[in-house]
């Protein structure tokens, strides 16, 4: 069982889980931006939640598949097509061998999860089948897909099809997107207007946003308390000396630019850092589009927490409604 | 300065032991990550050193924030009372300085650069006050540095040289960094040196390059053939000047899997170290040669 890649959309991956236990190295967690609906995919299609499937970012790819299979597409809102027949989102459908997966523009959203049954079956790289391109690791020969590759396809369970996700499962980002901050790291830096107006001010979602980071613009410009730098730290105020970066830390790289940093992350360097998005809010920042407003919500670890248990408590549902 | 805690996030407890980067913050975070390490916390999953601080992701299903803020405290203070030595390796890494490769990169982006007029190691020189490149070459190679942090991308090194705060070398990075870097440049941002491991964007000043690849997917490459990534925190690096004609030779026997760079299992004390840092590295590099 193959798939045959007639085009790759966009930008299209494998990606599972992730490879955690590797970021002290430099390589980071990377996965599905959006896990939960990674996850959901793969249950829809009788896999473990972390088999290999494909993330296409804004536009769909186009597949053949060379035998008859189970396929899901959750995340965004990008209808799949199976020889031009529409499908359902966030259910599992069936594809004949010699058929062709396309999809309609994007909706909602900016990520898809195409799973599979049986999952993709590239080789394991660190104990992950994901793609890390500046490392040309994993996934399939390293890279992003391109024509003509041709991804191996494990052996399914025999799952059904129709199997389907109720909406009130569905997770997308509402509009303007609330990100949930916990303030912290290098946040003592900024000066006190800077801490209120980072908060008060709407953002917007800059056209640099990737799997590596998401950047920001719109809001003020952050002021730092004045201080001689300190030694290896560098000349700019919001120079450290280099340390490593949470996934989910918010930089800002001379007070202009919040970036997010994301699966992808790079591991490390010297800009300070004002607070971290909170577990529970991650995947959402994978479904975002360039241009979508955008506030910070300060909130405190219990609220955190609070909001992971939540999370928790929606994937037990999800599993639950799926078994 | 105390050390500092601070989270980030739900999932990471960030670790600073000074504001400032030195030898000394740098053996506590390390002898830190260490002690966290060793201790095998329940729901830790991955301890990052860095340069002067470090970093810890745990599971907040398993263990509670503040239970892992409250563990690590304790393991500071054994920390601090635990003898200053790490057992580690010393490696020798050869550097083609003033290379054609990188030469051709920084001329590219002359004009992201603070002296358009010169190259990186010109610059370097006179900034750092040496008569010409000669004698900035023989320190930069002369004294041996600590690998402090693994990462940025895959196994690239930021490195510390083992010398005096006044001794140390100080550039800044690129006015705006730079959209490509051979792989394996050898550049210097900072108060840090590095290796880049793969080609891409980077922002530091470059020195010249080495034939030795420190990170191989693909683990081909016969050192590399048990794990992919060379570079380890707490390694410690000494610089060998080569020319032309050795740098194609190495090159060449990397290819024909018959490299394979000159390692030493070392015990450092910082102490030692301290009462006479010329000697010490002396005597380090020595044992590079098997003495």
């Amino acid at each position: 069982m193959a798939i045959k890649v007639l085009h790759h959309g966009l930008a299209t991956t494998v990606q599972d889980l992730g490879r955690p236990g590797y970021f002290h190295l430099g390589i980071p967690l990377g996965g599905a931006m959006d896990r939960y609906a990674m996850r959901a995919a793969n249950l829809l299609v009788g896999n473990e939640e972390g088999a290999a499937g494909l993330e296409t970012v804004f536009l769909g790819p186009k597949l053949e598949f060379t035998e008859d299979t189970l396929v899901a597409v959750t995340g965004a809102h990008m209808p799949a097509k199976v020889d031009g027949v529409e499908q359902p989102g966030w259910t599992a459908f069936p594809v004949r061998a010699g058929q062709t997966l396309t999809f309609d523009f994007l909706k909602s959203g900016a990520r898809i999860y195409i799973a599979v049954a049986g999952g993709i079956d590239v080789p394991l790289a660190l104990g992950s089948r994901s793609t890390y391109p500046i490392g040309a690791l994993g996934g399939y020969n390293g890279r992003p897909l391109q024509p003509g590759d041709e991804l191996p396809v494990g052996v399914g369970n025999g799952s059904s099809e129709g199997r389907s996700v109720g909406e009130q499962l569905r997770r997308l980002p509402a509009a303007p997107v609330a990100l949930r901050v916990l303030p912290g790291l290098y946040w003592d830096r900024l000066a006190d207007e800077a801490k209120q107006s980072f908060f008060a001010d709407e953002w917007k979602v800059a056209p640099e946003a990737d799997r590596m980071g998401y950047r920001f613009r719109g809001g003020r410009k952050l002021s730092f308390i004045e201080r001689e730098q300190p030694f290896g730290a560098g000349s700019d105020p919001s120079n450290i000396v280099d340390s490593c970066y949470p996934y989910g830390s918010i930089q800002v790289p001379g007070g202009t630019e919040p970036i997010i940093l994301h699966r992808d992350a790079v591991s490390g360097g010297g800009y300070f850092m004002l607070g971290t998005v909170i577990s529970a809010d991650m995947d959402l920042i994978g479904q975002m589009q360039p241009h979508t407003p955008t506030r910070f919500v300060e909130v405190t670890m219990d609220e955190a927490l609070a909001a992971r248990t939540q999370e928790n408590a929606r994937l037990e549902a999800l599993r639950t409604s799926l078994r | 300065m105390p050390t500092r805690y601070t989270f980030g996030g739900d999932e990471h407890l960030f670790v600073e032991c000074s504001d400032e980067m030195s030898l000394e913050a740098f053996f506590k975070s390390l002898s830190m990550a260490n002690g966290v390490k060793e201790s095998g916390i329940k729901g830790i999953t991955e301890i990052c050193p860095a340069n002067a601080s470090f970093q810890i992701k745990f599971n907040p299903d398993v263990i509670k924030p503040d239970d892992v803020l409250r563990e690590v405290r304790a393991i500071e203070g054994a920390a601090e009372r635990a003898e200053p030595v790490i057992r580690t390796r010393i490696v020798e890494i050869p550097v083609f300085y003033n290379d054609p490769w990188t030469h051709e990169t920084l001329m590219r982006f002359r004009e992201r650069h603070q002296e358009p007029s010169g190259t990186d190691l010109d610059y370097a020189t006179r900034i750092n006050g040496y008569g010409d490149v000669e004698d900035f070459v023989a320190a930069h190679s002369g004294s041996p540095w600590f690998v402090s942090m693994v990462g940025f991308v895959a196994g690239l090194p930021f490195m510390y040289q083992m010398v005096e705060r006044q001794r140390q070398i100080q550039v800044p990075k690129y006015l705006r960094p730079r959209t490509d870097t051979p792989r394996l440049t050898v550049g210097h941002g900072g108060c840090f040196g590095c290796i880049y491991s793969v080609r891409g964007a980077g922002g530091y000043q470059m020195f010249g390059i080495t034939p030795m690849p420190i990170f191989d997917p693909t683990q081909t490459t016969s050192y590399l053939r048990d794990f992919m990534v060379f570079f380890r925190p707490g390694d410690v690096v000494k610089f060998k000047p080569i020319d032309r004609d050795a740098y194609d030779q190495a090159v060449e026997d990397v290819d024909k899997g018959r490299f394979s760079p000159p390692v030493r299992e070392v015990s450092f004390d910082l102490r030692e170290f301290q009462k006479d840092i010329t000697g010490y590295n002396i005597r380090l590099e020595g044992m590079i040669n098997g003495h």
